[in-house]
């Protein structure tokens, strides 16, 4: 087991490519920083209820619920922020404003900021969690020990996160400048770091190598590299060759196949299984070229397997220590 | 290669749709990542070999992607993807990515004399709106789609345009955007923040009178002085310009709804991405857009389905017990190894086919084409061509 990569990160983003898995690794990327008694929350921002179908809940309100208990006595809280409700939160907050908020949905100003202005949007959304991760409990310690995002996907995130440039063209002074650079203090510090979901496929690992130089340009601290669905190859590097040069004792398959009882239909069984074996080489062979693509980022990287029957609370579980195993906290 | 049938769903008839001559528009969408731009390519290049003369307008082509299609810039405009034709010579196929900043402001200069165009374009509330914040990319791809359309209809240049839709958060976006940006520019904040540049004497000045102090102090707390200041120069330059954002959602929305539009909803055999198309679907239905079925991109295929999963997993037992017996012969390990590998393959065949029948038990009657999970991705037309063709599936003649 290697010792914690990120021992002093409060703020876990966790991005990747639609398709590619980023909420079930954000959700077992919590599990395991929860490991040990600690006190983690897990947020999600684009409104999709996903965590609540991945910890098989009830949709989640805006407000902090308990969904896991993690390995050692841990906890996984989570929430679901809505930008609507982001707002009138930060107009009670700051400016104690709350029946003007009313006054404002009312008007569709709260619309406006919300849906037509998504850059507003997203200071909100950012600004809601860097508030939970500045918030502390008794004494100094913080009220969690980390917060995991399950943030907007690669082509977007570097934008999402940072908001300063996001409002720069908006404002230049005043109440939003000055909470977006509250919001930036934290998000481009040693407080926070974004970890990208990819899959060994061609245009996910491509995206997530643009991200990776996105995120660097703005300056925003890159974590690790989280290599989803892998399926380990079944056959040996030789056997590979062969079945890629349609090579592959057809007539020994056959003998084994007679061993073993399936002898009944060779002649349609022996030509799928060299198909099929030529069609995996070809694929391990493009994931392997992919993988040393994402070697040459020189991130550190966790591989997680494909799991068998689908996502479920077992299966995170399974996640969660594996990642924790790769040195995540 | 077979065509899958899944569950009672009745097969999508891609020819059909792509030959028909009263569809003008064809909306791809669904979830990111489940080959939705590949899958728009795919169907032009049918179409223009059909005979067609089809305009692809995608969104955010991967690379390579692009290139197979000849786009080498983000350029806003459509440009003719060399030597596709049909056999007898006819059809065609343009192909444009969308510039959606570009876009915007060529709507800005189309309806605003150049000075009065030129103020807009340096306000930085609108250069904000429309270069960084999502849902302009939403609203903008249906502006350019309206825009080619009425092109294709005064110029003759296209009889078919294809549509990839963005990576929307949410299905709902795409749908509501232009909507939501017509009602908010038309709407009562608006008439509120260009109130004071209209002067206090006009017919919504009992309304400020009420609550304009009360509404422009908190504004100012939130927004700023020089922000909201920023907002109402953009808003009334906007607003006397255009002077119906609204209209032009509502002739979007209506175009969207016309029966010469199809709506194709895709999918990848994954939990998510069913969960997300089954949500179009339905959205489509509440909405009376005409929906003319799913695509479901990347299903795993078994070559010899009659093997099945538990007879490969204890063949391979037995060849395993028999190699630590050492009593082997022919190749156990070499077959062991494929037998596994065939396991594999069926149990997840298995679990994609089995959430693809969820969905069609939930959504009878929505007309569904598979395609088989190829090895690599597509990055030239003769990759395309070959999606085109399991698109279709075998001839039913």
């Amino acid at each position: 087991m290697s010792d914690p990569l990120w021992p002093d990160v409060a703020l876990h983003v966790v991005s990747g490519k639609g398709g590619t898995g980023k909420t079930t690794v954000a959700a077992a990327m919590a599990l395991s920083l929860a490991r040990d008694g600690r006190r983690v929350l897990l947020i999600e921002v684009e409104g999709r209820q996903g965590i609540a179908q991945l910890f098989d809940t009830p949709p989640l309100p805006y407000e902090e619920r308990k969904v896991a208990v993690a390995s050692g006595g841990g906890e996984v809280w989570a929430l679901a922020i809505d930008a609507q409700e982001a707002l009138l939160d930060y107009l009670e907050t700051f400016y104690n404003l709350k029946r003007a908020g009313s006054a404002l949905r009312k008007m569709g100003a709260v619309d406006f900021a919300t849906t037509i202005a998504p850059g507003l949007r997203d200071v909100l959304l950012t600004g809601k969690a860097i508030e939970i991760v500045r918030r502390k409990s008794k004494g100094d310690a913080r009220a969690y020990d980390a917060v995991v995002m399950d943030a907007p996907p690669t082509g977007r995130v570097a934008k999402f996160l940072n908001v300063n440039s996001e409002v720069s063209g908006l404002a230049k002074v005043g109440p939003i400048r000055n909470h977006a650079d509250l919001v930036m203090g934290v998000i481009a510090s040693p407080l926070t770091v974004v970890h990208l979901v990819t899959l060994l496929e061609e245009m996910p690992v491509q995206e997530t190598i643009d991200g990776v130089a996105e995120l660097r340009a703005n300056d925003l601290p890159v974590g690790g590299i989280i290599v989803n669905m892998t399926r380990p190859p079944v056959l040996t590097d030789e056997q590979m060759v062969l079945a890629l040069a349609d090579a592959l004792p057809g007539g020994e398959i056959e003998a084994s196949l007679q061993a073993c009882g399936l002898g009944g239909h060779v002649d349609a069984i022996v030509p799928a299984l060299l198909h099929e074996a030529a069609d995996h080489a070809h694929r391990v062979a493009l994931e392997r070229r992919e993988m040393e693509r994402i070697a040459e980022l020189g991130l550190p990287t966790f591989t997680l397997p494909q799991l068998s029957g689908g996502v479920d609370l077992g299966g995170l579980y399974e996640l969660a220590e594996l990642l924790h195993e790769g040195g995540l906290g | 290669m077979s065509a899958h049938t899944i569950g009672r769903a009745p097969r999508l008839q891609i020819d059909t749709l792509l030959n028909d001559p009263t569809i003008h528009i064809i909306v791809c969408t669904g979830a990111g990542g489940v080959g939705k731009t590949t899958t728009a390519a795919a169907l032009g290049l049918r179409a223009a070999e059909l005979g067609r003369n089809v305009c692809v307008l995608t969104i955010d082509p991967a690379k390579r992607l692009a290139q197979a299609m000849g786009l080498s810039e983000l350029d806003n405009t459509p440009r003719q993807v060399p030597g596709v034709c049909s056999p007898d010579g006819s059809g065609s196929l343009f192909a444009m990515m969308l510039d959606m900043k570009r876009t915007f402001d060529e709507v800005v200069e189309s309806h605003a004399d150049p000075e009065r165009a030129e103020q807009i374009l340096n306000n930085p509330f609108y250069q904000a709106l429309s270069s960084s914040f999502a849902g302009t990319q939403e609203y903008m791809a249906m502006e350019k789609l309206g825009q080619l359309r009425t092109r294709a209809e005064q110029e003759g240049t296209w009889d078919l345009i294809i549509v990839d839709t963005p990576p929307s958060r949410s299905a709902l976006d795409f749908l509501d955007a232009p909507a939501r940006l017509g009602s908010f520019l038309d709407g009562r904040f608006i008439r509120i923040l260009t109130a004071p540049a209209r002067g206090a004497g006009n017919a919504l000045g009992r309304l400020a009178a009420v609550g304009f102090g009360i509404f422009t102090n908190v504004l100012t707390k939130i927004l700023g002085t020089q922000v909201l200041a920023d907002l109402g120069t953009f808003v009334a330059a906007i607003d006397t310009t255009f002077g119906g954002f609204r209209e032009r959602a509502d002739a979007t929305y209506a175009l969207l709804k016309d029966p010469g539009t199809s709506f194709v909803v895709v999918a990848a055999p994954e939990r998510d991405a069913l969960r997300e198309a089954a949500y179009f679907v339905e959205r489509l239905r509440t909405d009376d857009m005409p929906l003319t079925g799913l695509v479901l991109n990347r299903m795993q295929q078994v070559d010899d389905p009659d093997l099945t999963a538990e007879q490969a997993a204890s063949g391979a037992q037995l060849l395993h017990e028999r190699l630590s017996a050492g009593d082997a012969g022919g190749n156990d390990a070499l077959t062991a190894a494929l037998l596994e590998l065939h396991a594999q393959r069926v149990l997840m065949a298995d679990r994609q086919m089995h959430l693809a029948d969820r969905f069609t038990a939930a959504h009878p009657g929505v007309a569904v084409a598979s395609v088989p999970a190829l090895a690599g991705d597509v990055h030239d037309l003769p990759g395309l061509r070959e999606i085109g063709d399991l698109l279709a599936g075998p001839s039913t003649d």
